[in-house]
């Protein structure tokens, strides 16, 4: 794990009291797999979490080659029906819904918090060993091969198809669990460790919305649970309950999925939008506007999330009022996020706007979210969701939610606590960059998707009619593009490592307690308990063109 | 242990007073209140996570007792009123003593939470002595999940040992023999302290074979004071109603209950529904009360070494939590499925 890329004594530019630091404090891979320090915790999640990002990210580059003409390249139809199985449950499952909870509210909640550590390291560590354990379940459907079920596993073809499912089902389960420890460790940091001075209003925003993202992981998680471990039994012992031919209801498998996986899409976002209320603040140089309507919009969303599954079963069978409910309440979803967007554009507005890195991944994140949010707004109303249903159109609309929104913004946050996790900045201009050629490529692969999808160009499908090629060839051109310029990012990241410079406490100019500890932090993060203040409050530091970070206009409170 | 290791540095800080004396206090929290309350916020958090774990099974239960409630109410006449209302009784005793436990750590009686901490686990082991015999009496007589599910026709009660139950018994035989040995050696090497735990898990093992004789003698003496067979002729006549019935019928049928009961398209019996559920409802019950036990007896060692004090009980305390969670359940499940009419 590169910890010898940092050297123990650094004297660089704005690093004065740099010298031990978390990376550097034990040595041997024993002290990473053993370590009950969450930022060790966060980088492995981060390395896990990246790996599967990478294999999902393979397959899809996959899935787009083969589209690239309508008939066989070289994926027959089953094969193509295992990759886009994998591809999106790897991402899901592996990737998307641990990501920012894992890797990057892992490493910054506590230093946020002020605290040396989450409250229940212990239980930190084991969900990270989970997540590994989950992966390799993962890892083993796919190697065996035969998991073909859409990463939905919808009985009753998950119950008829090969035993494979088995395998996906015990890795869901367990990352389950993983999710759920992780949740149920941030609220009770959250609850108990905030530091002195430090208010349920002066957290920061990424705080609040990884509590609206535990409470989810606390609340849908175990129903999951419950529901791959019926499966489970359904496929072993045959306990019929999903089972037609044994009297069961293959619907009521499709509400608990979605019971769990409608919430499970909030849990991917919500800790997004904390991210980029993060950046638009600082990176506009401006307070966040409308602080409490953020604050209480993640809660809001969280809490609303649980009370629109349905609307992904409209041509199922479910009652035309349930449709009609279920419809009606998707829309009601859209007004706490677009407070939220209104919100930033009003932060903003007037601001000092920086377009260093991260805040060029903020931008792209509020113009492909808006994109994502308002498609939405096509598949929540009944009448254009039953032509949209099950077409290209919901593929592009969920990515441009899920990769559009959550990756971008990961990304964004990756990029913004790069410094404090590795102490080290990257090339700006190489990394903006990337940022433009992932942008570019993205919109290329899914804009034309969106069009597919309302010619009626089917989801699922390996082969296709000849009319969609041309959509096809560019979507697969923009696929492309978005994985060279995705290599890019990785690749200036990967660089800094080595050669970026010492990145000093606050590079940013942020005004949340984790830019008060030294980048990288020390083991325990603080030299004494610091005290919270408006963590949006940027008239208190000033530009130190020597140390190239910012600096507490009084230099008595270190 | 790293963690430890780590923050014993920073604990010089002058901020935390009181703690030095508690040698299980984490370093990362401020004061030991700190650690209990979140601690306690966190058993919260789990048992809501348990609750919602087991809703989805509730659901089911109640999407396919809306569907079929003849169905329901034929078909659990299979499931033994009067083994349930022990099995209702132990628990609730269990929960008693757990409680007992929990204040005995408050009032530091060492002693008193030792004997608690045993009789809550000799009284889960008694419930799934009990819970043995149901199941074994039930697959005997071929009333499996719906996979499964071929109720005989001309069985009778239980005549000799069943294989299931052999089968069920074996975990806590091996058990019983383990911790007696155990038990015995430390006596003979005199090891007080391992004579406790080991004794009160032999105990528990034997717990389970005093269940599975009390769910023998039930019946019989419910029997003689009833008089006579009134719940075995319930049972084969609607065994007999059951197997029968192999004719056609849709599956949203109306029918009054004491006609032929539907069967689906497919021949399958939707009685068979009703074991999967109970089947899953009381397996996974069952496992949390193994789960249940496994934390307990972890508690029963430390607690014989003295871990325990006025002011630091938190486990216990959580422990005591997760087991009453536990038992609300089955106190949900008991009426659910055994008493549906």
């Amino acid at each position: 794990m590169a910890t010898d890329a940092f050297p123990a004594h650094g004297a660089g530019p704005g690093e004065a009291l740099a010298g031990d630091n978390y990376l550097t404090h034990d040595h041997g891979i024993l002290s990473w797999l053993m370590t009950l320090d969450h930022k060790r915790i966060g980088v492995m999640y981060l390395i896990g979490i990246l790996s599967s990002f990478l294999l999902g990210g393979i397959m899809a580059m996959l899935i787009r080659a083969e589209l690239f003409t309508p008939d066989q390249m070289f994926l027959t139809e089953n094969k193509y029906n295992e990759f886009f199985t994998v591809h999106g449950a790897v991402m899901i499952f592996l990737f998307i819904i641990p990501g920012i909870p894992g890797a990057l509210g892992n490493f910054v909640l506590p230093l946020m918090l002020g605290a040396k550590d989450v409250a229940f390291p212990r239980m930190n560590l084991f969900s990270w060993y989970l997540w590994m354990t989950g992966a390799f379940f993962f890892l083993a459907a796919l190697v065996v091969g035969g998991l073909d079920t859409g990463w939905t596993f919808y009985t009753p073809y998950s119950t008829q198809t090969s035993y494979v499912v088995v395998a996906a089902m015990m890795g869901v389960f367990i990352l389950g669990f993983s999710s759920i420890f992780t949740g149920l460790n941030f609220i009770v940091t959250i609850n108990t460790m905030r530091p002195p001075g430090m208010t349920w209003f002066r957290m920061p925003l990424f705080v609040w919305s990884l509590y609206a993202t535990a409470i989810i992981q606390i609340l849908a998680t175990p129903v999951l649970g419950i529901t791959v471990l019926l499966l489970t039994a359904e496929l072993v012992f045959g306990i019929g309950i999903f089972d037609p031919n044994l009297g069961g209801d293959p619907i009521l498998f499709q509400h608990f999925f979605w019971f769990y996986s409608h919430p499970a899409v909030y849990i991917m976002i919500l800790p997004a939008m904390g991210i980029i209320s993060e950046l638009m603040s600082v990176f506009s140089r401006k307070p966040i506007f409308g602080y409490r309507f953020i604050a209480y919009s993640s809660i809001a969303i969280a809490l609303l999330g649980f009370l629109v599954w349905g609307h992904h079963m409209f041509v199922s069978g479910q009652s035309a009022l349930a449709s009609f409910i279920f419809s009606a309440l998707t829309f009601s979803v859209s007004i706490p996020s677009g407070i939220k967007v209104f919100n930033w554009l009003a932060t903003m507005y007037k601001g000092s706007i920086r377009l260093q890195t991260p805040m060029c991944y903020a931008l792209s994140f509020l113009l492909l979210f808006g994109i994502g949010g308002l498609t939405g707004l096509f598949l929540g109303a009944l009448a254009t969701d039953v032509h949209l249903h099950d077409t290209y159109f919901v593929v592009a609309h969920f990515h441009y939610v899920m990769m559009g929104g959550t990756l971008i913004a990961f990304l964004g946050g990756l990029h913004y606590w790069w410094p404090k996790m590795f102490g080290r900045m990257y090339n700006e201009a190489w990394g903006r960059l990337g940022c433009l050629i992932t942008f570019v490529g993205f919109n290329a692969t899914f804009l034309p998707q969106f069009l597919l999808g309302s010619r009626g160009m089917p989801r699922r499908y390996a082969r296709y009619e000849i009319e969609f090629q041309g959509l096809h060839q560019l979507s697969t051109v923009g696929a492309m593009i978005l994985g060279a310029g995705l290599l890019l990012v990785g690749l200036v990241l990967l660089h800094s490592l080595f050669a970026g410079k010492r990145a000093p406490s606050n590079p940013w100019g942020s005004g949340s307690l984790e830019w008060q500890a030294t980048s990288p932090p020390s083991p325990h993060n603080f030299e004494d308990t610091p005290t919270a203040g408006n963590p949006y409050d940027y008239s208190q530091m000033h530009y130190d063109p020597r140390i190239e970070g910012y600096v507490p206009n009084k230099t008595v409170d270190s | 242990m790293n963690q430890t290791a780590l923050s014993s540095e920073s604990e010089s800080g002058a901020s935390h007073a009181d703690h030095d004396h508690s040698p299980f206090f984490a370093h990362h929290f401020e004061s030991p209140q700190q650690q209990f309350d979140a601690g306690k916020l966190g058993m919260w958090l789990f048992l809501i996570t348990e609750i919602l774990f087991f809703s989805g099974l509730f659901v089911a239960y109640a999407v396919f007792r809306a569907r079929h409630p003849e169905v329901f109410a034929d078909a659990h006449l299979y499931l033994d009123k009067s083994l349930g209302t022990v099995n209702t009784v132990v628990l609730l005793f269990s929960s008693l003593t757990m409680a007992w436990a929990v204040r005995c750590a408050q009032l530091n009686q060492q002693r008193g939470l030792i004997v608690c901490l045993t009789t809550t686990l000799a009284c889960a082991s008694l419930f799934l002595g009990i819970k043995a015999i149901e199941y074994a009496h039930k697959w005997d007589s071929g009333i499996f999940w719906a996979g499964m599910y071929q109720p005989l026709a001309d069985y009778h009660g239980d005549h000799g040992l069943s294989p299931f139950l052999i089968g069920l018994s074996v975990p806590a035989l091996l058990a019983l023999v383990i911790f007696a040995v155990a038990a015995v050696l430390a006596y003979a090497r005199r090891a007080r302290q391992q004579l406790i735990v080991f004794g009160g898990l032999a105990l528990t093992s034997l717990a389970f074979f005093v269940g599975v004789g009390c769910a023998k003698a039930v019946p019989v003496v419910v029997d003689a004071m009833v008089g006579g067979d009134h719940d075995q002729a319930t049972v084969v006549s609607v065994e007999g109603g059951r197997t029968e019935s192999v004719q056609e019928g849709s599956e949203d049928a109306e029918q009054p209950p004491d006609e032929a009961p539907e069967t689906g398209p497919t021949g399958f019996s939707p009685a068979g529904i009703f074991f999967s559920i109970y089947f899953a409802m009381t397996g996974v019950h069952a496992i949390h009360i193994l789960a249940g036990m496994g934390v307990i007896a972890w508690l029963l060692v430390r607690s014989v070494r003295g871990d325990f004090t006025p002011t630091y009980f938190g486990p216990v305390d959580y422990v005591g939590l997760y087991w009453h969670l536990v038992d609300l359940v089955w106190i949900f499940l008991f009426p659910l499925l055994y008493l549906i009419q």
